[in-house]
């Protein structure tokens, strides 16, 4: 009698230990993938804050982020310097950006001003197949390959290098807004333009620092994930329309709603490849955002009616 | 000249001088071709431009329109024996049906709320189709059969460019009666400010929901057009980017402007043929264009000619 | 009404444009071809080592006198791997180029989409797309010369079946290649006696993998896993199947026969087995090989053309434009039909893809012999039969 009843509770044992192996899979992949939808929707809202653009570029400064940094590695650069290079030359371009794309538009339509961005995205990606090339690019893991074993699921060690990234980036701006004056400045532009104007913040230059501000939050997503996932002149597309998907599920324009955004979206990806469908694992999450936005259609975090008038 | 180009019937005259001028001149079927595209998405972008130029409300999904249209006009009949007519009829009623249980509850949703949820429906569309390998042919695409009209095969680009252009030219009369109704005017007092159009006792959600059906049904007439054209389609046709550049061609042409969607998809289809040359650079190229007509004229080309036309005048 | 005409006026002359620049291109003495290309959008890997071998070889031909003592003009459109703009570059080529063959396109795809035009027009395509279906049901002009995908997959069940592996689970992309790699599997299995036990898919665009492997290492009594994928992708799976620690087989394809796979993939690359052409391992074949000096040639002068490794994509290319050129040669004429009798004669042509037997009822003339079956060996490719 007691020999079958062991086995079944061994069995039943076994089952659940695998089933939670599966899921703890399913979650880290999940975590991973978001954590880099999370800092491209990061990018979405800083910039949207202070200046109200949706920018469809925010992707490319990911891609700039990889390639330069990938190639600068592969010239024989030191990894940190490449990393540090790549940020320089997103940063840059960020503020090319904002001074020849958006500033001279000020005041135009939001969607003229998402099609300047659009326009924008496509030259840098035709930019950087010229200056690069076509083919993919990768970066060596920042601490080595092999996979670290939790229960029976796996990660790799550069997973943990991007969810810490996130988390540091997201901590440091958060900081950095409520903690220091200029980042109050930031806010204040974001919460209204002309009222931040009438009490002395350099508006022109809260806007630049946006731009330049995401462009080196796009390059440093890139840096971290090029290890995983690689990267090429046209990365930024897909990321663009993931970012901006989680930063207006989490409620466009704020900051922690995007990250939220970003984990959940990657994390019902994986779930639903793993679960349901690999193939319609795309198609649960966007029906998932759909839902949400019926129910709050401002988003998770969003206040109920913010229309910007 | 500019209440000329303005009137109506100016308009109407413009659009049947550029579809007929040009019809008749050129007798290489590519030309046709280039021109019967320029129609076929000229068509989507006014469609599109009624729901942004007038109600007012972003779409980044029209594109899975057109593919209900075209997969409709191909699926049919390749695989449930349909007459082809009755698939095209079912493929824009099919849109128009799916606009209207759907456009009810998103269209509640403002900016760039209502942009990510009408994307999410487009990426859907082409998602089913690319994956519904059966019935589609997958991201290979599939044959479409060909349209037969009293024992006559419709099939050349000449065919085609007579017929889009031809529904090109109904379309904008339609959508210039639709503009000049009661409908339109409502509509546009959406667009202006929909608090005081609320104040006027304008019910917001009809007529947002109107544009929204109106749009999806020009879309997926133009998705028939473009895969009776093509006689092959592939799920590109309901992409993200399709989408992204409908909505380019309204901007660009002039949101609220008939011609301003014309305008933009013949800049759009010629760019694409000049820039065909330097390959390594078109990319750039076309991406600083846009920028740049974007930046210069940020009400859209046709009404910023517009202007430039009165003010000479005037002076 | 000036400005209407003024305005229509240009509107023509900015539609007349393309053919004052083809115009002047055209010369006495020469013969065009035109090429179709997926040099920028996703299959922009095809594309570019394509571009890269009909450009230098065009250059090589017309240095030795071109072909029939004609020069070559080669006229190449990118086609961003989109059917609808193939089509009309298709047309274009055909209409305005008045080309005598065309190559290409790079996918599958946008050659369904133009087969009709060149069956209208007369003029031989030579297709660098990987599916089947581009040559079954035969079509007058349309050949190819790269394996069919499903080929990819007989080779791999002919090794499992030596190995006397029965139960295979597949990871394919959601994009034309996978879903051909996908189908070709499903179908070919039976005739192996393999039973396919897990069927997983991910999107193109995807970054991780891991949740669709761990379905597939968990299905009960699997003993191996092929891939359908290429691009970042490939080198994505790969990582992923030593990170959830598959221990069966694994079975990539020939859509990742590029060093850039190893190179993305690092250590997950070692052991990986897959079918290839011999271009890939041509330093490695026998020397009794009849393919040997052809691969070795075609390695050689790539390399040292681009300072890049050469990929089995710009292959095709190569063979394309010699199965094409030789077709002219023996028809002493540029004449599009009498070039296509000619091709559909291809016999024993040795190309970097494998040794081509044209028919009448075959367009492509490879057959599994051509592929071989390699793996990665201390970062680089090595035979495995």
């Amino acid at each position: 009698m007691l020999l079958p009843r062991n086995l079944k509770a061994l069995c039943r044992l076994w089952v659940a230990d695998r089933f939670m192996a599966e899921l703890l899979q399913f979650v880290i992949s999940g975590l991973t993938v978001g954590a880099v939808y999370a800092l491209v929707a990061l990018g979405f809202t800083l910039i949207y804050n202070a200046t109200d653009v949706v920018n469809f570029a925010q992707g490319e400064f990911v891609m700039i982020g990889g390639m330069v940094s990938a190639f600068a590695y592969a010239a024989g650069v030191p990894l940190m310097f490449a990393a540090m290079l790549a940020i320089i030359v997103a940063i840059i371009v960020g503020l090319i950006l904002y001074r020849f794309g958006i500033e001279p538009a000020r005041g135009a339509s939001s969607v003229v001003l998402i099609i300047i961005t659009i326009g924008a995205s496509i030259a840098m990606r035709g930019l950087a197949a010229l200056v690069f090339d076509k083919q993919f690019h990768k970066l060596p893991a920042f601490s080595g390959e092999a996979a670290i074993r939790v229960l029976d699921a796996s990660i790799v060690p550069q997973a943990l290098w991007v969810l810490g990234g996130a988390l540091v980036i997201v901590a440091a701006l958060w900081l950095f807004l409520t903690r220091t004056l200029f980042g109050k400045a930031v806010l204040a532009t974001a919460a209204n333009r002309m009222a931040a104007q009438l009490v002395g913040v350099n508006t022109s230059f809260v806007m630049s620092f946006s731009f330049a501000a995401s462009a080196a939050i796009g390059a440093i997503a890139g840096v971290l994930v090029t290890p995983i996932t690689f990267t090429s002149y046209d990365v930024g597309t897909a990321l663009a329309l993931k970012g901006f998907a989680a930063a207006v599920l989490g409620g466009m324009g704020n900051p922690l709603g995007a990250v939220a955004g970003g984990l959940i979206i990657g994390l019902l990806e994986a779930l639903g490849a793993g679960y349901v469908s690999s193939s319609y694992k795309d198609a649960i999450a966007f029906m998932v955002l759909i839902g949400v936005l019926m129910l709050m259609p401002g988003g998770l975090f969003g206040k109920a009616h913010t229309e910007r008038v | 000249m500019s209440r000329l180009l303005s009137s109506r019937y100016a308009a109407l005259m413009f659009v049947a001088l550029v579809v007929i001028v040009p019809g008749l001149m050129l007798n290489s079927s590519f030309y046709l071709r280039v021109g019967a595209l320029i129609f076929i998405f000229g068509f989507a972008a006014l469609g599109l431009n009624l729901l942004m130029g007038y109600a007012g409300q972003v779409s980044l999904g029209h594109a899975g329109f057109i593919g209900i249209g075209a997969y409709a006009t191909a699926v049919l009949p390749t695989h449930f024996g349909w007459n082809i007519f009755a698939a095209m009829a079912a493929g824009v009623a099919g849109a128009g049906l799916i606009a209207y249980i759907v456009g009810g509850p998103i269209l509640r949703l403002k900016g760039h709320y209502l942009a990510v949820a009408t994307l999410a429906l487009g990426i859907l569309i082409s998602m089913v189709i690319s994956n519904e390998v059966k019935y589609t042919g997958g991201p290979d695409g599939m044959a479409v059969p060909r349209l037969e009209v009293f024992g006559f095969r419709l099939r050349t680009a000449q065919h085609w460019y007579w017929i889009s252009g031809g529904v090109l030219f109904l379309g904008i009369v339609a959508a210039q009666n639709l503009i000049e109704s009661p409908t339109g005017r409502a509509l546009r007092a959406l667009h202006d400010s929909e608090v005081a159009a609320g104040t006027l006792g304008i019910d917001a959600a009809r007529y947002k929901l109107i544009a929204f059906v109106v749009s999806a049904v020009y879309a997926a007439i133009s998705g028939v057009c473009f895969a009776l054209l093509n006689g092959h389609i592939t799920p590109d046709s309901a992409s993200f980017l399709r989408s992204v550049e409908l909505v380019t061609m309204v901007v660009i042409g002039g949101m609220g402007s008939i011609l301003g969607a014309l305008v933009g998809a013949a800049l759009l289809g010629l760019l694409e043929q000049l820039l065909a040359q330097f390959h390594e650079v078109e990319t750039l190229i076309l991406g600083l264009v846009m920028m740049a007509v974007m930046i210069f004229m940020r009400d859209g080309i046709v009404p910023t000619l517009q202007r430039l036309l009165f003010s000479r005048r005037a002076s | 009404m000036t400005g209407v005409r003024c305005f229509v006026k240009s509107s023509l002359a900015v539609l007349a444009l393309p053919v004052l620049m083809a115009g002047t291109a055209l010369a006495q003495g020469t013969v065009k071809i035109g090429a179709l290309l997926a040099v920028t959008g996703p299959a922009a890997f095809l594309g570019e080592p394509e571009e890269k071998t009909l450009k230098m070889y065009v250059e090589e031909l017309n240095a030795k006198g071109g072909v029939n003592g004609q020069k070559i003009e080669l006229v190449i459109y990118d086609d961003g791997g989109d059917a609808s703009k193939t089509r009309t570059f298709a047309q274009r080529l055909v209409e305005e180029d008045k080309v005598v063959a065309i190559l290409g396109p790079s996918t599958s795809g946008p050659t369904m989409a133009i087969s009709q035009v060149v069956e209208d027009a007369g003029i031989p395509l030579i297709s660098f797309g990987g599916a089947a279906v581009i040559v079954q049901p035969m079509k007058k002009f349309v050949f190819k010369t790269p394996h069919s995908d499903r080929m990819a997959c007989e080779k791999v069940f002919e090794d499992m079946k030596k190995k006397k592996l029965t139960k295979a689970g597949l990871i394919t992309g959601t994009d034309a290649f996978g879903k051909s790699i996908r189908e070709g599997c499903i179908a070919a299995a039976p005739t192996y006696g393999v039973e396919i036990v897990g069927d997983e898919t991910y999107n193109p665009t995807d970054k991780d993998m891991t949740p669709q492997l761990t379905n597939l290492k968990n299905k009960a009594g699997i003993q191996a896993i092929m891939s359908g994928s290429f691009g970042a992708p490939a080198a994505i799976v790969t990582k992923n199947v030593k990170q959830v620690g598959v221990t069966v087989p694994f079975y990539q394809n020939h859509g990742v026969a590029s060093k850039s796979w190893i190179d993305l993939s690092g250590d997950a690359a070692e052991g990986v087995l897959l079918p290839a052409a011999a271009v890939l391992v041509a330093d490695k074949l026998a020397d009794s090989d009849p393919q040997k000096k052809v691969a070795l040639a075609y390695k050689t002068t790539y390399e040292k053309a681009t300072g890049k490794p050469i990929s089995t994509f710009g292959g095709h290319a190569y063979d394309g434009l010699m199965i094409l050129v030789e077709a002219m040669q023996r028809a002493k004429t540029s004449d599009p039909k009498k070039v296509r009798d000619e091709i559909e004669k291809t016999k024993g042509f040795i190309g970097t893809a494998g040794i081509f037997n044209m028919t009448d009822k075959d367009h492509m003339g490879l057959d599994l012999a051509a592929f071989k079956m390699v793996t990665v060996k201390g970062g680089n490719w090595q035979l495995a039969e």
